[in-house]
């Protein structure tokens, strides 16, 4: 008989005793799993529905719509001289995608109790997946938006396409990201203390107001405008609006400190998420 | 000695008992405050063993305590115990939805676990892409999948369904699809959870035998939990045995559930009967208690073919007398259909009159049945007029001996009754 301790191939151990890192392979081994759910939100969520992957687009157009009466026309916001529908439609679909990724790996552990009450994978399949779905909707509503700017790029003279365009890809990941980190953490707390749920929900929705969302960054300057970049999303929202129209406000000091924030809360999400893994079903 | 693939060392589990709130903040500052100071966690000293018919103080309960054993390679385990005596924590831990308290599990190879079926099915997706989706919940690749693809259909037997929606599938289909996927699922180490509960009888037997198939033919190594004696008696080639969260017994399979038969399983049966809901009763008679012994005289509920029972009934009733009462212990099988009415007129005739109290027995002495699962309906009249009507008030396992003394069994699957027979040539 061999007993020896190398050859066991999975050593299941008390959550205190060892601090198991999130093996990476492990994750990799499952990524069929992923895409298939990834392929079963994209499928199943709007079966049954009268306007079905329309609503893709319903929305953003709806709020843009709605933000381009109000902040733009009732309020008179600047919009950097850029077209109100443009410069709104822009922020809301960026921030959309950074929302739902929150919100949605936020609730991993509460929504896939029953699952996870019964099947062993590793847990941090459901938050990749996620992140992967809303990025084929974000796509959808990227190419929406990328219409839109279409036509004013040929009715107007005021948008000028650069090949910066082609940078916007690498814009979309620390976005993703930064969603999934804070959605960790809070996926981890909620465990014990569901009155994070409602904070959060809360929270993003008046995050939203204080993203240059609404209003572009160069409206504010000092202390103010120094808050409103402690958001990681407004660096990134700028840059974006730097690519696509050439205004903007864009530093590299700006964006290194988004990505710093970004890398901190991934890591501080994944070691509170990988802790909570192991016995939440104990709680939940 | 073949290999040892899965070794299970001093696993401990405690819960916290009672609501979730306000409180457990208090006691997680004060296990932290505990650690940072390098103490032990306080709440470990105050947990209790687990036996939920008597009230402690404590609010932790140790759902296991210092279980240990090894399981080698092709070896099938049996787990079994009573409701609440941990099994189900146990497997919890094995397939890694939760992590143990205390003790280490080391296994080797890939372990796949089937506590339930068809887990996480859409049912807005069709047939087809459930199977992928719960194949890959499980652990298997699309590769995998494709590969077994039609083997899948085969066995579920659905293949007409296979690109409808699920959720127009009925709960049958449902269930025998999971399963296929599950057969198919070909770990190292499996572990199974009660899921031959489901399904018709059909379905069950061809349950059975893929397991069996599973652990037979193909050598690999299987947990299995049931309460069903039968099968684990003609699956499994070891047992253990919980009982309040620790482990008493470990032996071959037979003598685990011979073991498991003889431990106070009665107690949470007994008054069964006189608090069932579904009672259908006039008030005038009342049973409150129905059981079997065996010739000692001692309360069982697993019996072996060839045996002898005894079923008791205890009752009481308003009236000073009872002339004319037709007492009927009814037998059926798992499935419902009737097998046999044992009834006290087509014995004893209709003019005996009973006390208005008392204890009704009524005996077999050597039990014709084959292995299963059996029901009593229980039906008292009184002078025609029905009194006391309770279905399924109790079970008794029947598991397979050498009744004839032969060393043969006819298999149960063509047949529950055994019979006197005599064969002659000429």
């Amino acid at each position: 008989m061999t007993n020896k301790e190398k050859d066991w191939d999975l050593v299941i151990e008390p959550v205190s005793s060892s601090m198991q890192a999130l093996r990476i392979s492990q994750i990799w081994k499952y990524r069929d799993l992923i895409s298939l759910f990834v392929h079963r939100d994209f499928v199943a969520v709007y079966k049954q529905t009268i306007l079905g992957p329309i609503w893709f687009f319903l929305q953003p157009i709806l709020t843009t719509i709605i933000f381009t009466v109000v902040f733009g026309t009732a309020a008179k916001l600047s919009t950097d001289g850029l077209p109100k529908p443009v410069f709104y439609m822009s922020g809301i679909v960026l921030w959309n995608y950074f929302s739902e990724v929150l919100l949605k790996s936020s609730e991993t552990f509460i929504a896939y109790r029953y699952i996870f009450a019964k099947v062993y994978f590793p847990r941090l399949v459901v938050p990749i997946s996620i992140v992967f779905s809303n990025m084929l909707k974000l796509g959808v509503q990227l190419i929406l938006f990328f219409a839109v700017y279409l036509y004013y790029c040929i009715t107007t003279d005021l948008i000028e396409p650069t090949w910066h365009l082609l940078l916007i890809p690498l814009l979309i990941v620390p976005i993703a990201l930064m969603g999934m980190g804070c959605g960790l953490l809070v996926a981890a707390l909620t465990v014990k203390f569901r009155d994070l749920k409602f904070m959060v929900n809360f929270a993003v929705d008046l995050l939203k107001y204080v993203s240059p969302i609404i209003f572009p960054l160069s409206m504010i300057d000092g202390t103010l405008q120094t808050l409103i970049l402690l958001n990681p999303m407004s660096a990134i929202i700028e840059t974006f609006r730097v690519l696509c129209f050439g205004q903007g406000e864009f530093e590299w000091i700006y964006l290194a400190s988004s990505l710093g924030m970004t890398f901190v809360l991934l890591a501080v999400g994944l070691f509170y998420f990988a802790k909570a893994e192991k016995t939440f079903i104990d709680t939940v | 000695m073949s290999k040892i693939v899965l070794s299970v060392e001093a696993v401990s589990k405690q819960y916290r008992l009672g609501q979730t709130g306000t409180g457990m903040l208090m006691h997680d500052v004060n296990r932290w405050v505990h650690r940072i100071r390098g103490k032990e966690d306080p709440y470990k000293k105050l947990s209790v063993v687990n036996d939920r018919t008597k009230v402690s103080d404590s609010k932790y309960v140790w759902a296991i305590r210092d279980i240990s054993f090894d399981v080698s390679q092709g070896e099938v385990l049996a787990i079994i115990g009573k409701n609440g005596s941990g099994k189900s924590t146990l497997l919890k831990i094995l397939s890694r939805i939760t992590s143990p308290t205390e003790g280490v599990v080391k296994m080797r190879g890939r372990l796949g676990s089937l506590l339930e079926v068809g887990t996480g099915m859409h049912p807005e997706l069709t047939g087809k892409e459930n199977i992928f989706l719960n194949g890959a919940i499980l652990g298997m690749t699309k590769t995998e999948i494709s590969r077994k693809f039609d083997d899948i259909v085969d066995f579920s037997g659905c293949a007409r369904y296979i690109d409808t929606p699920v959720k127009r599938y009925s709960s049958g289909m449902i269930v025998r699809m999971g399963f296929a996927v599950a057969a198919f699922l070909e770990p190292e180490i499996l572990i199974i959870d009660e899921v031959l509960a489901v399904g018709d009888a059909e379905f069950q037997l061809k349950a059975i035998d893929k397991m069996k198939q599973v652990a037979e033919t193909e050598g690999r190594t299987v947990l299995f939990v049931s309460h069903n004696m039968t099968a684990v008696q003609s699956l499994c080639t070891r047992g253990i045995l919980l009982n309040n969260g620790a482990l008493t017994y470990t032996g071959s399979a037979e003598d685990c559930v011979k073991e498991y038969g003889d431990a106070n399983y009665h107690e949470v049966r007994e008054s069964a009967v006189a608090v069932r809901p579904d009672v259908i009763k006039t008030g005038r008679i009342e049973v409150s208690d129905f059981w079997f012994e065996n010739r000692e005289g001692e309360r069982k509920f697993i019996f072996m073919s060839g045996d002898s029972i005894q079923m008791k009934l205890n009752y009481k009733s308003s009236l000073d007398e009872l002339p004319f009462l037709s007492v009927s212990f009814a037998l059926h099988d798992a499935n419902g259909s009737p097998l046999a009415e044992l009834w006290n007129f087509s014995v004893e005739g209709a003019e005996k009159v009973y006390p208005p109290s008392g204890t009704i027995t009524c005996s077999i002495n050597s039990l014709p049945l084959n292995a299963g699962r059996y029901y009593i309906n229980i039906t008292i009249r009184h002078r025609n007029q029905m009194d006391y009507l309770l279905k399924h008030a109790a079970y008794f396992d029947v598991l397979q001996s050498d009744f004839y003394g032969q060393g043969f069994m006819p298999n149960p699957k063509f047949g529950q009754f055994l019979l006197e027979q005599n064969w002659s040539t000429t």
